[in-house]
């Protein structure tokens, strides 16, 4: 295996393009890209991240469309497809084709166009991410999903609802600066503990929106200043109720541990970890299973500032998902791309200051997929 | 959804009935005909008692395509008796009588219903707490 770089990467605002498609939203990303990067090589391979357009756009078949959309007619191009780690697992794919030998650069595009339906249209298709035969079958959905994992942690660690409102309030205070974001206004613990049920206990406060969104990263084997140094994905039961431990984020846990023999590295190296904060309880829970809280402690760094940009292990930096935006099969894109903005200096206010290493994680589901990505700045 | 789909679960979404394990005797719900416990092929059926306790409960305000009519409802983690765990919504609490670890047992309830009149209605289980024993 040789080493992989990112070169250049292009991100869209996150957040409800009524008049854009599916097709130039990803367009957007990739011209964004070219205007970092005008001299960048050209892609052998694209690799789609997507979770829902055959679902909300009924249409499929991404790779040759983006392709052929983007003016790259003719190349490889195919589509991966792991939920709400679909970008990651996008990102794994182009990295396995370059560190391999058997593409020397790669295109990846994450992007989701959530709007293209409304309300409970919406809610029906992310819920194929669930178990559809055991799970949504019972009306269960995503958040519904989280909200039994929230009620659990609550009841087993002793944690009340406000001691969760820190991962809203530092989303919002950071994506405030990210003209990226979806949401930059602040918001108050006060506010999110007042906040309206959505499936209780995980409240409007608590959930990430979801949106529309696009984000496109350039890697090869050409060196730049940002090497992906490790990248690594693992699986979890899909139905959360087939888990020995639900209150353990296995997938998570295992995809981490991988991702630090790879970089040689451990949690105490990493200085800014890209989390997949789709509810607060996947914070926690994520913040445990990369090493950085023991069981049923997660929570803490969120209540005592360890997650804020100078704390011990800064989150959510350009918003995360709660502020930024969820764009589904975007998401895992962007939040390398943040990591790499990090490493790169290139993060304005909200810039970790000195940061050699920073980890992006992306979770399918309610912890079923997870893909780990840790970039260091060279 | 479709009819074909709904046929095929009619054991499980009617008599709970997965699987048990001829290998290390684990009892498996839903079936999935390869033992999670020592990996071995356990296909012999079993029919589940129904009863267990709340593992965890959500009230949901937000649903799905063809779970509008029920807004709001309970989506529960109900750890069965014999030890597997499995999602089902929670019927006859409207008087907020359920915690985690509260007793419940099966019944068979209307799950969805799909489009106008024409459109199919889906049964299959659900837990209500155990009704107490004069």
């Amino acid at each position: 295996m040789r080493d992989v770089f990112i070169n250049a990467l292009g991100l869209t605002p996150a957040g409800e393009h009524w008049s854009t498609s599916l097709r130039e939203l990803a367009y957007h990303a990739i011209e964004a890209l070219h205007r970092e990067a005008p001299d960048a090589h050209q892609p052998e391979a694209l690799f789609v991240g997507n979770m829902l357009a055959g679902n909300l756009s009924r249409q499929a078949h991404l790779g040759a469309l983006m392709a052929d959309f983007a003016g790259l007619r003719g190349i490889e191009a195919t589509t991966i497809e792991a939920a709400g780690a679909s970008g990651g697992a996008a990102l794994r794919q182009a990295y396995i084709a370059v560190a391999s030998g058997a593409v020397n650069v790669a295109l990846v595009v994450g992007v989701e166009k959530m709007t293209d339906k409304v309300g409970p249209g919406v809610t029906a298709a992310t819920a194929t991410a669930t178990d559809s035969d055991w799970e949504s079958a019972q009306g269960a959905t995503p958040t519904a999903l989280a909200a039994l994992l929230m009620r659990r942690y609550m009841h087993t660690h002793g944690v009340a609802l406000r001691d969760f409102a820190g991962f809203s309030v530092n989303a919002h205070a950071n994506a405030k600066h990210n003209p990226n974001a979806m949401f930059r206004n602040a918001i108050t613990a006060e506010a999110y503990v007042k906040a309206g049920m959505v499936a209780d206990p995980v409240n409007m406060f608590d959930t990430a929106p979801d949106c529309d969104g696009a984000a496109a990263l350039l890697i090869s084997a050409y060196p730049s200043t940002i090497r992906v140094a490790a990248s690594a994905l693992a699986t979890d039961t899909l139905a959360v109720h087939d888990r020995p431990d639900p209150l353990t984020f296995t997938a998570a846990q295992r995809s981490a541990q991988k991702a630090y023999e790879l970089a040689g590295i451990g949690p105490q190296q990493i200085q800014v970890f890209e989390l997949f904060d789709a509810f607060t309880v996947f914070s926690a829970l994520s913040l445990e299973a990369a090493g950085f809280a023991e069981r049923g402690e997660g929570w803490e760094l969120a209540a005592n500032g360890g997650i804020a940009i100078a704390g011990r292990v800064p989150i959510a930096t350009f918003g995360g998902l709660k502020a930024r935006g969820n764009p589904g099969g975007a998401t895992g894109v962007y939040q390398v791309a943040e990591v790499a903005l990090q490493l790169r200096g290139q993060a304005g206010a909200t810039q970790v200051r000195g940061a050699r290493y920073g980890m992006a994680q992306s979770i399918g589901g309610a912890g079923s997929t997870a893909v780990t990505h840790i970039l260091e700045r060279v | 959804m479709e009819i074909s789909r709904n046929w095929r679960l009619q054991k499980q979404r009617y008599g709970l009935v997965g699987e048990v394990c001829p290998h290390c005797d684990g009892k498996i719900f839903p079936p999935r005909d390869v033992c999670p416990h020592c990996s071995g092929e356990a296909k012999t059926p079993y029919a589940f008692a129904g009863t267990g306790e709340v593992y965890s409960y959500t009230t949901v305000y937000d649903a799905p395509e063809g779970y509008e009519g029920n807004l709001p409802y309970t989506v529960a983690l109900i750890k069965l008796d014999e030890g597997p765990m499995v999602t089902a919504q929670l019927t006859d609490v409207d008087n907020g009588a359920v915690t985690i670890g509260t007793p419940v047992e099966m019944v068979t309830r209307r799950l969805r219903e799909d489009g106008n009149e024409r459109g199919m209605l889906v049964y299959g289980y659900k837990f209500r707490p155990v009704l107490a024993t004069n």
